[in-house]
């Protein structure tokens, strides 16, 4: 492409759950507005749109909500984390210590086991699990959003 | 793995399409030129995210279609360095392991970043991690359609544009198609505790 087409190449880092909100209205105008779906113009975009949103779905994102989401953000204020890790926490949801310690930097220095505990107890009880875990999983660990974290 | 960046760009409208909201003509043309594309330097475009700001639209003498530069959004795939992402198991080949997840193929584990001692096996074509215990050498297989947790540790751009008519001689000169390579790849890495196929770290 000639010229600069991009002005800012990183003006936002967007969560899986606002790509996959983004994804799922688009496909329900297009449903609706029905002609030019089919288009050799957008084949492209019914490709990626279909194949990102098969990808997004299978995480646990899927069973999130603004709600839920503005309910982590402010719960990990506490944790003093980078916005990059926690925007990993929110997309990846994860449930065990080797997962905290992969994406958080440095994490030994930085967090006590303590507090590992704490910040997958947060990540656990706010974000509901994902689509694939719910298959394996049988505990009572569910979406427990009406259980307040007291952080 | 999404960011959200700023573009600006003239989007030409043609006559037939006057009829139509200005809005939703410029958003097809936007999608059309730019949806599953990579652009250099920036990553794999999904789709438009908004329309920021139209500029004034002008008919030029000699076309009768009217150009408008827009500001817009677009949603793009680009992880940032050392962001974890789980993917599936492609294949193997001498060259690493690769994966893809589903919208985005180009992502390559070398060898030297799998977990070691890691070995390919010829026979198979995959590539295994000789685990060590106790009671010795474990082969885990890295098999297609597994599930990959790795780090993404590096990416590079190619700039797929057709060359100009000078260097195009020098390359008809070999008569073999020049290797056909990835506009936007990612390289990965699972040499760390919790990375690797998913099934080595659940806990049963």
């Amino acid at each position: 492409m000639t010229g600069n087409l991009w002005k800012d190449a990183n003006a936002a880092l967007l969560s899986n759950y606002e790509v996959f909100q983004l994804l799922t209205d688009l496909k329900e105008q297009r449903k609706e507005s029905g002609k030019n779906k089919h288009s050799s113009g957008q084949q492209n975009l019914n490709t990626i749109t279909y194949e990102t949103l098969k990808y997004i779905s299978k995480t646990p994102c899927r069973h999130q909500s603004p709600e839920i989401v503005r309910e982590f953000l402010t719960a990990m204020k506490n944790h003093k984390l980078t916005k990059a890790e926690k925007l990993q926490l929110l997309n990846h949801r994860p449930v065990t210590a080797v997962e905290i310690q992969l994406m958080v930097e440095e994490s030994e220095e930085r967090l006590t086991e303590e507090q590992i505990e704490a910040l997958l107890h947060t990540v656990t009880s706010i974000l509901p699990a994902g689509p694939e875990a719910e298959q394996q999983q049988n505990t009572g660990d569910d979406v427990a959003m009406d259980e307040e974290d007291p952080a | 793995m999404f960011v959200l960046v700023e573009m600006v760009d003239t989007v030409r409208i043609p006559p037939w399409q006057f009829e139509r909201k200005l809005n939703d003509s410029i958003a097809e043309e936007l999608n059309k030129k730019l949806a599953n594309k990579v652009v250099y330097n920036v990553g794999l475009c999904i789709c438009l995210f908004d329309i920021t700001k139209l500029e004034d639209a002008y008919v030029f003498p000699g076309d009768g279609a009217s150009h408008t530069k827009v500001h817009f959004r677009y949603v793009v795939f680009h992880p940032f360095l050392d962001e974890i992402l789980i993917g599936k198991i492609k294949g193997c080949s001498p060259e690493g392991v690769h994966v893809s997840l589903g919208f985005f193929d180009d992502i390559l584990i070398p060898p030297e970043s799998l977990q070691q001692p890691a070995k390919f096996d010829e026979a198979e074509q995959v590539w295994v991690w000789e685990y060590e215990t106790e009671e010795g050498a474990h082969d885990l297989y890295m098999d297609i359609g597994e599930e990959v947790r790795f780090r993404v540790v590096d990416e590079s751009f190619v700039d797929t544009s057709p060359t100009g008519p000078s260097s195009a001689e020098a390359a008809s000169s070999s008569e073999e198609l020049p290797k056909k390579e990835a506009p936007y790849m990612l390289m990965g890495s699972i040499s760390e505790p919790g990375l690797g196929l998913l099934s080595w770290w659940t806990s049963s």
